[in-house]
């Protein structure tokens, strides 16, 4: 503390980033939670105190059925990543026994995050389209003999675009906690006659489980906040939270509701970031 | 000689309850070997750190070469210390390592270069000097720790457990080197060890920790042969104790009753008759008695253990109503097997009073 | 040991072919589309079908002579470049002021610096978008670049911070005791030794800004980054125009992998 009081290069340290967040994070919360309970006054919007936007977001069908959709693809989505990242992450730390061929694996599902994520949306809809590299592919080699719409705008599509996406972010932070599981403590339990499956549910699993509460955190904000998918892959029924608050602050013009939408957004990633915190934390208790 | 360091009612309070020096006034002179010696939490490297100027002191004041230092960051006191993970910078070679804390002082480059060969032709690593830190093994790097620290010629050189990281082999070599190195460079050396031994053979003079506090200071001997309290007597080396009774006090030697018989001690603590006093006695000043032999203070009892140690046997003897005292016996290459004492036969031992301890009060370590 | 394994070897064959065919499968879900989309940048045909009728570079000719794009590159370089320079700025202190300090408050400080990581985008972009607003900011690539350091300097934090942590105090403490001042100990001792994560955390920010489009849809004016323009010629459609930028995008980021592989490799020594 007395660091802090005595120098100037200390003050600098703590007041730059302090500065910033307050600037540049509560300040623009504060605005946003401000609008949110401002009324739309057509073109513009017009200072007041009233909960009704929150009303419309949580009576109106329309933005409710959009909120719980939301919630789904992106459970469905972090389940999906979780079901493809844990086998990969386990075998890479418990069972490969080349570090160089560990070392290329985990950096080739990693890569792709270095590659535009829009980019990496969009494959998926020339793939998936009527029209796309699948349905050709598929009549080409004679297993259909007409294309089918069955594949693109549809939450399918979305749940594997953003799957595709985001699960480097499952992969790493997995990867990273079952490092961290000291190998003796596996060796110990098969000395002790647990058999492999009992080693994998009783050790291997609790141990990991901070790395897959934060990857589940990750995979299932960034979905929840994805425009970029549904606009590219989703069609009619595949409509985000974050498309709707687009449309808001865009074409609909209704910057209060937009600004509702976007606090519902921000509490539910603070309340999902603060849940798997404690979970990290009871975790780290464990070890 | 004049006093280099000098504490002067040194605390430090973490909180109202966790103290982690309590009160500790302590000199050292020009050009000593002092040690800090005691159990991990004992406060020992908290002062040592306090001396470095890397933590500060809650009460009292530190004068170095008669300054008050008590407030100075460590850049701006004449100290330097040799770190327990020896803390050499990574990213920098051998000679950059040694030269860091000359281009500080303000040396110029060649000056830095030629004094970090000399200071690396002292620790007897010249070669090394372009080498990285991780290129080097344990004990190496010890010396360039070293090295960095002594080639500023601090007043004082503080080593924080600096051979705890070496292995047994090399701890040994090590010891007798910084004794030489202290010799030679005429510095005056603190260090901090938890280990007795090291402490015993390296310094001018011990200066025993116990819960922050110092229980006894003095030259290594005077503390193996009159161990100010219980606790000093069974850190440094090994003792036993028996719990005793006094029963008669003339001319400066008590009677104690203990074990079941009668033991006499010379003693110049204050006691009365009755008093119940805390007796103690090093293994390796005990005797077997062979049988027919005869001494003043003779403990009996059956044989329970032979410990076999290599430079002889440790035996315990069982005194009855719980107290099993040790005592040594070398083995002299005459010895006959069959003349090995066996668990279960019964023991006479013998102790002369004058290396008897008298501690007051029943206080059991 | 030897006993319990011997039963088991059959089954643990098994279980290594089944794990060897799932990564296999992995690394296909993971790398066939981008093959494809390189593949299509190729293709001599305008619609996305297979087979590839023939092959034509006249799509990478289309992109050389397309000036907005070209603008819009220099944007996006623009804005990474000052982006990630502010982010590292602010990201660096503020990695030092947790690791360092203790003061009122950090739980929360922590906890907002590291929300962008998880903070969807768009949040972070309409919120800002709202304050420029209203302090009548006019909307430019520089409100853009503010809106990316902020989204940023969690990744900086979390990678700086953690490579604090592996950094013993004792160096910083022997550099003091060696007469070094504190900010001589920052600048010889401590800068250096975070050199790789910083490096890296750059990099990283660096491709992140130049890919992004939720916050830089709301705060961007006229100009367009990159991104944004390519998102725009999706809305028109699928053309083998863009999976040409694509596979330029993925050779430089490839570049890109690379490099940061080299820049944070840790050096023998250091742990």
């Amino acid at each position: 503390m007395n660091r802090i009081r005595n120098n100037l290069a200390g003050a600098m340290v703590l007041g730059i980033p302090l500065v910033w967040i307050l600037l540049f994070m509560l300040l623009p919360y504060g605005i946003l939670a401000t609008y949110s309970f401002w009324v739309k006054s057509y073109p513009t919007f017009k200072p007041a105190f009233q909960f009704g936007n929150y009303a419309t977001l949580f009576t109106d069908p329309q933005y409710f059925q959009v909120l719980l959709r939301t919630l789904k693809i992106s459970a469905l989505v972090s389940a999906s990543s979780l079901l493809l990242a844990y086998p990969f992450a386990y075998w890479l730390v418990f069972r490969c026994r080349s570090q160089g061929v560990r070392t290329w694996l985990y950096l080739a599902v990693i890569a792709p995050l270095w590659v535009s994520y829009l980019l990496r949306a969009y494959i998926w809809k020339t793939i998936l389209g009527t029209e796309g590299i699948l349905n050709s592919f598929l009549i080409w080699s004679g297993i259909t003999d007409a294309p089918s719409d069955i594949f693109l705008y549809n939450q399918f599509a979305m749940v594997l675009t953003l799957t595709y996406i985001f699960i480097p972010f499952m992969v790493m932070p997995i990867y990273s906690a079952m490092e961290r599981i000291p190998r003796n403590l596996t060796e110990a339990s098969a000395d002790l006659g647990m058999n492999p499956w009992q080693t994998f549910a009783r050790i291997t699993v609790p141990l990991s489980m901070p790395g897959i509460a934060a990857g589940f955190t990750l995979t299932f904000c960034l979905s929840f906040g994805d425009f970029i998918a549904p606009f590219l892959v989703g069609g009619p029924d595949g409509n985000l939270i974050a498309s709707v608050i687009q449309t808001q602050f865009g074409s609909a013009l209704n910057w209060p509701l937009g600004s509702a939408l976007s606090i519902v957004m921000l509490i539910i990633v603070l309340s999902i970031v603060s849940l798997s915190d404690g979970m990290e934390r009871r975790g780290a208790v464990g070890v | 000689m004049a006093a280099i360091i000098a504490l002067e009612r040194i605390s430090k309070h973490y909180s109202k309850t966790i103290i982690g020096v309590d009160d500790v006034t302590l000199s050292v002179e020009d050009g000593e070997f002092v040690t800090l010696l005691g159990p991990s939490g004992c406060g020992k490297s908290t002062l040592l750190r306090m001396i470095g100027g890397f933590e500060a002191p809650t009460h009292g004041r530190i004068h170095l070469a008669g300054r008050d230092v008590t407030w100075e960051p460590p850049y701006r006191r004449e100290v330097n210390m040799v770190f327990q993970d020896y803390a050499l910078f990574p990213h920098m070679t051998v000679g950059e390592n040694i030269a860091y804390g000359l281009k500080m002082g303000g040396a110029d480059r060649a000056t830095a270069r030629r004094k970090a060969a000399e200071a690396l032709d002292l620790v007897g690593l010249p070669e090394k000097i372009d080498q990285k830190p991780h290129q080097l093994s344990g004990g190496q790097r010890q010396r360039i720790a070293l090295a960095r620290a002594i080639v500023r010629r601090p007043k004082v050189l503080l080593l924080d457990e600096p051979l705890s990281a070496l292995d047994a082999r090399m701890r040994d070599q090590m010891r007798m080197e910084l004794k030489h190195l202290h010799e030679k460079v005429g510095i005056t050396f603190i260090m901090v060890t938890h280990d007795q031994e090291e402490a015993l053979t390296m310094s001018d003079r011990i200066v025993v920790m116990e819960q922050g506090r110092v229980a006894q200071d003095g030259r290594p001997q005077d503390i193996y042969d009159n161990p100010a309290s219980p606790y000093v007597a069974n850190f440094i080396g090994t003792t036993n104790f028996l719990s005793a009774t006094v029963q008669s006090l003339a001319d400066g030697l008590a009677g104690f009753a203990a074990a079941g018989t009668r033991i006499d001690a010379p003693t110049d603590r204050a006691l009365r008759v009755g008093d119940t006093v805390t007796l103690g006695f090093r293994p390796e000043k005990a005797r077997l008695l062979a049988p027919g032999q005869d001494a003043s203070t003779c403990l009996e009892g059956p044989i329970t253990e032979v410990i076999y140690y290599g430079l002889g046997l440790r035996i315990a003897v069982d005194l009855g109503a719980g107290q099993t005292v040790f005592v040594d016996t070398l083995l002299p290459d005459t010895l006959i097997r069959s003349d090995i004492p066996k668990p279960g036969s019964s023991a006479r031992i013998a102790i002369e009073p004058h290396n008897i301890f008298v501690f007051p009060e029943g206080v059991h370590p | 040991m030897a006993q319990a394994n011997r039963p088991g070897s059959l089954s643990r064959f098994g279980a290594d072919t089944a794990f060897m065919t799932f990564i296999a499968v992995l690394m296909a879900f993971l790398y066939i589309p981008i093959w494809v989309l390189i593949a299509f940048s190729f293709s001599s045909s305008r619609s996305l079908t297979w087979p590839i009728p023939g092959l034509t570079l006249d799509w990478y000719r289309k992109l050389f002579a397309n000036t907005d794009l070209q603008a819009a590159v220099w944007n996006s370089l623009y804005v990474a470049t000052f982006a990630t320079l502010l982010a590292l700025v602010v990201g660096v202190a503020a990695a030092l002021a947790l690791h360092r300090f203790d003061f009122p408050g950090k739980t929360l400080f922590r906890r907002l610096i590291l929300l962008p990581i998880t903070l969807p985008g768009i949040v972070t972009g309409i919120s800002m978008l709202n304050m420029f607003k209203l302090l009548g900011f006019p909307l430019s690539l520089e409100t853009v670049i503010f809106g990316h350091a902020t989204a940023l300097l969690g990744v900086v934090v979390t990678q700086v911070y953690a490579r604090l942590q592996r950094l013993p105090r004792s160096l910083e403490e022997a550099s003091g005791d060696l007469g070094a001042t504190p900010l001589r100990t920052f600048l010889y001792i401590t800068l250096p030794n975070l050199r790789s994560a910083i490096l890296g955390a750059g990099l990283l920010s660096f491709v992140l800004s130049f890919d992004e489009i939720p916050v830089t849809f709301f705060l961007t004016g006229r100009d367009n980054t990159l991104p944004m323009y390519i998102y725009s010629t999706m809305r028109r459609g699928v053309t083998p125009e863009i999976n040409a930028v694509g596979t330029l995008i993925v050779l430089a980021s490839l570049i890109l992998i690379v490099l940061s592989v080299i820049a944070t490799r840790d050096r023998g020594g250091e742990r």
